[in-house]
């Protein structure tokens, strides 16, 4: 199969500035419907929830310095008003009062993880408030052109990473299945008129399985995508620091000059240890989950390691103090997730934090 | 129905109200308060934040929507976070980071909403907090201090309220106390040139105690007066009759304030009847329930007829709401768990009411008001003719018929 060249088509540009420890520094250009959109990287998304930054009106979300030119939709809030928006006709971005935003279309929400067993060889399923979509890869290429985001996730089966102990048969499935549905979807695309100026994020699955996960990443690499979703690295933070020798196999497999995305990743720590990685764009649902609990972010961008640190870490108790912190905090919050040290409780009488 | 001339008012009280136009059929009146956080025009409705915050919007939206006065809520301040911390942070405006006008309750009103709470002595009120179990005592002193604290512009007396739907009795004992309750607030009122002191007119539904407080309370020297006790349960005849025999017995020089008043149909026809200030939680609470303020009554816009509206809530209006999503939109975030939605319908429900205040005023400066009336009754109900037969009865008596 010959690729068609994307860049040259869509005119999106990823120029490097420079990589450091593993770290790209870069722009990505000429993005949007009229191609003079730009995005810095490492960057990260702006977390919507049914297209709209959660607790927020357009009004107030500007107050805010530094809006993220790209937001992301979840298809698991979209999906079931496709009628709605193909009547509409002028895409999503326009419905949610959006229309100078770039889009990029999920197929799940990070924050609400769906239920795990509904991946088929001819379907993927995401849940919204009226309950469970079902979609095959024409199902969901049409709901793509309903919405008309800038970027969108192609259809991918990320269940393998669902149980404890990921089988290589399940990993291998996971590998498969997406590059059917990817191969089926830049079909469908091709026959679309419409969606010539959205670009499909293809999505390296493979579960915990190196072999897989390389697999995944070349086969990928070989389609026209715009770019790439590592998925399947989320989970506990003790999950992710497993998986952080497989994200950077992957990310070695895949072109310099294509976007690499991560989901379910969005603690400061966790977006530095992937961005090390090799990783470019990030969810933004942190702050989100912290607000739920009533917590403030609080905490210093500055990481230039300070003497004293510098000694601990050296002694290997850095590492302790964080994972001691974390534990301490989620005994005293009654909240369903685990507040992090990176936040103060605005409920407590006298907030409490590290700083 | 007998007309009888309003009195002036003593000379020492404050004159915060300027008048600058008046109806010459009804009793309708535009004008300005000075206050210290700057000039309001009337007639004016003031929004309801409770807790100190605006439910669903900023104080920095409110400021972009116009609003020049809003109202803080003594019972849940007093109680949560009280009043001495609220000094510290530089009072009720610092704490909200409210740049404008403060007019705070007593707290009374809660007395009546929250009745299993709270037992109604000669002292004052005493109730047990919600919050800790705490019990305290609200007397007139107290409330005055709490709000001298809050450092609000408009503060109310305490009054000892009953509901509207209560006979008897304790209709009268509540109007006579509430009498007592202004001496007793007066005195301890410690801030009486930076914050206006507003008398409470009570007396239920029952016009000769209601006029016996007018008479009484009009000879206090206070810069403003309330018409309270009513928009609770009472049927809309009783309504307005003691509102227009309310304002009949005020002083012109001074304003009005009807509490507790709310839907458009109501303050248009109030207006008429001569009062100058409202506030009611409705448009703000109505929002939370999905429905949005629209010149023909209200919108519902969870309704599935509106999933595949494309149109704005209002063409006409110019809230950032409007100006940018559609109630197919609106709809569809209603239907989802981003409370959102929520924000963006009291943003138009505002904007709605301060809207329509100011169209009100508009048309008395520019002396049409009694077709103002009709235009707005038409496009409310079809046909002028077909608004509720009390707002028509009350508009024929102060001179407006419609149609």
């Amino acid at each position: 199969m010959q690729p068609k060249d994307l860049e040259e088509r869509l005119r999106m540009k990823l120029s490097l500035t420079k990589v450091v420890n593993g770290c790209r520094l870069g722009k990505i250009k000429n993005l949007g419907k009229t191609g003079d959109c730009t995005m810095d990287i490492p960057g990260c998304l702006l977390y919507t929830k049914t297209g709209s930054a959660p607790h927020l009106t357009h009004h107030t979300l500007h107050k805010i310095h530094g809006v993220p030119a790209m937001a992301q939709l979840t298809l698991s809030s979209l999906a079931e008003h496709h009628e709605v928006l193909a009547e509409y006709k002028e895409g999503v971005g326009k419905f949610i009062g959006m229309p100078e935003s770039l889009l990029y279309c999920s197929l799940h929400d990070p924050v609400s993880p769906c239920p795990a067993g509904y991946v088929t060889n001819k379907s993927v399923s995401v849940w919204g408030v009226g309950g469970r979509v079902e979609m095959t890869a024409s199902k969901f290429m049409a709901i793509q052109q309903a919405l008309q985001p800038d970027w969108f996730q192609c259809l991918s089966d990320g269940e393998a990473t669902c149980d404890e102990a990921t089988s290589i048969k399940r990993a291998r499935k996971s590998v498969d299945r997406s590059l059917l549905f990817l191969d089926n979807c830049l079909k469908l695309q091709e026959e679309s008129e419409v969606l010539q100026k959205s670009m499909i994020i293809g999505v390296i699955e493979g579960g915990d399985v190196m072999e897989e996960r390389l697999r995944s990443a070349r086969e990928t690499a070989k389609r026209p995508v715009g770019g790439f979703l590592l998925d399947g690295f989320q989970g506990t933070p003790t999950t992710l620091e497993t998986r952080l020798h497989l994200l950077s196999s992957v990310t070695a497999e895949l072109p310099e000059h294509k976007p690499r995305l991560i989901c379910g990743v969005s603690q400061p720590d966790e977006v530095l240890e992937c961005i090390e990685r090799g990783v470019d764009l990030f969810e933004s649902f942190f702050p989100y989950q912290a607000t739920e609990r009533g917590c403030a972010l609080t905490f210093s961008f500055d990481y230039q390691p300070i003497p004293e640190e510098t000694l601990l870490q050296q002694n290997g108790t850095q590492e302790e103090v964080n994972y001691v912190d974390q534990t301490k905090k989620s005994k005293t919050t009654s909240c369903n997730q685990e507040m992090t040290s990176f936040e103060i409780n605005l409920k407590e009488k006298k907030p409490s934090g590290k700083h | 129905m007998a007309v009888v001339a309003s009195p002036t008012s003593l000379e020492s009280a404050p004159r915060i109200m300027k008048l600058v136009a008046e109806c010459s059929r009804s009793r309708a009146r535009a004008g300005e308060l000075r206050l210290p956080h700057g000039p309001v025009a009337t007639p004016v409705f003031m929004p309801v934040g409770t807790q100190a915050t605006m439910k669903g919007i900023t104080a920095e939206q409110l400021d972009a929507l116009g609003c020049r006065i809003c109202l803080g809520n003594t019972y849940h301040l007093g109680l949560r976070p009280g009043p001495e911390l609220i000094q510290k942070a530089r009072g009720l405006h610092g704490f909200m980071n409210w740049p404008h006008n403060l007019l705070t309750d007593s707290g009374g009103f809660q007395m009546v909403s929250l009745v299993s709470l709270s037992e109604v002595t000669e002292e004052g009120v005493r109730f047990r907090s919600p919050y800790d179990g705490d019990e305290t005592l609200l007397s007139p002193e107290r409330s005055v201090e709490i709000q001298n604290a809050l450092g609000s512009d408009i503060i109310m007396q305490l009054d000892d309220v009953v509901s509207s739907t209560v006979t008897g009795p304790r209709v009268e004992e509540a109007m006579y106390r509430s009498i007592r309750w202004l001496d007793r607030c007066i005195a301890a009122h410690q801030r009486p040139d930076k914050q206006n002191l507003f008398a409470i007119i009570q007396g239920g539904l029952d016009a000769d105690l209601r006029a016996t407080c007018l008479e009484e309370m009009t000879k206090r020297d206070v810069p403003g007066f309330a018409i309270g006790g009513l928009s609770g349960g009472e049927s809309k005849g009783q309504f307005w009759r003691m509102v227009a025999l309310s304002t009949s017995r005020l002083p012109k020089d001074k304003p009005r304030y009807l509490m507790g008043v709310g839907y458009a149909t109501d303050l248009v026809v109030c207006v008429a009847l001569g009062c100058d200030m409202f506030d009611c939680v409705f448009p703000t609470r109505t929002a939370r329930f999905g429905s949005a303020l629209v010149p023909t009554g209200n919108l519902q816009l969870k309704k599935k007829q509106y999933e595949k509206d494309f149109r704005p809530i209002d063409p006409e209006c110019a809230c950032p709401t409007c100006q940018k999503h559609s109630r197919a939109f609106l709809h569809t975030l209603l239907h989802s768990d981003n409370t959102a939605a929520l924000h963006h319908l009291t943003v138009h429900n505002i904007a709605y009411q301060l809207r329509l205040m100011s169209a009100v005023r508009a048309s008395i400066v520019e002396k049409r008001f009694p077709d103002f009336v009709r235009d707005f009754m038409g496009t409310m109900y079809g046909d002028p003719t077909l608004c509720p037969s009390w707002a028509t009865e009350a508009l024929a008596s102060v001179g407006i018929t419609l149609g």
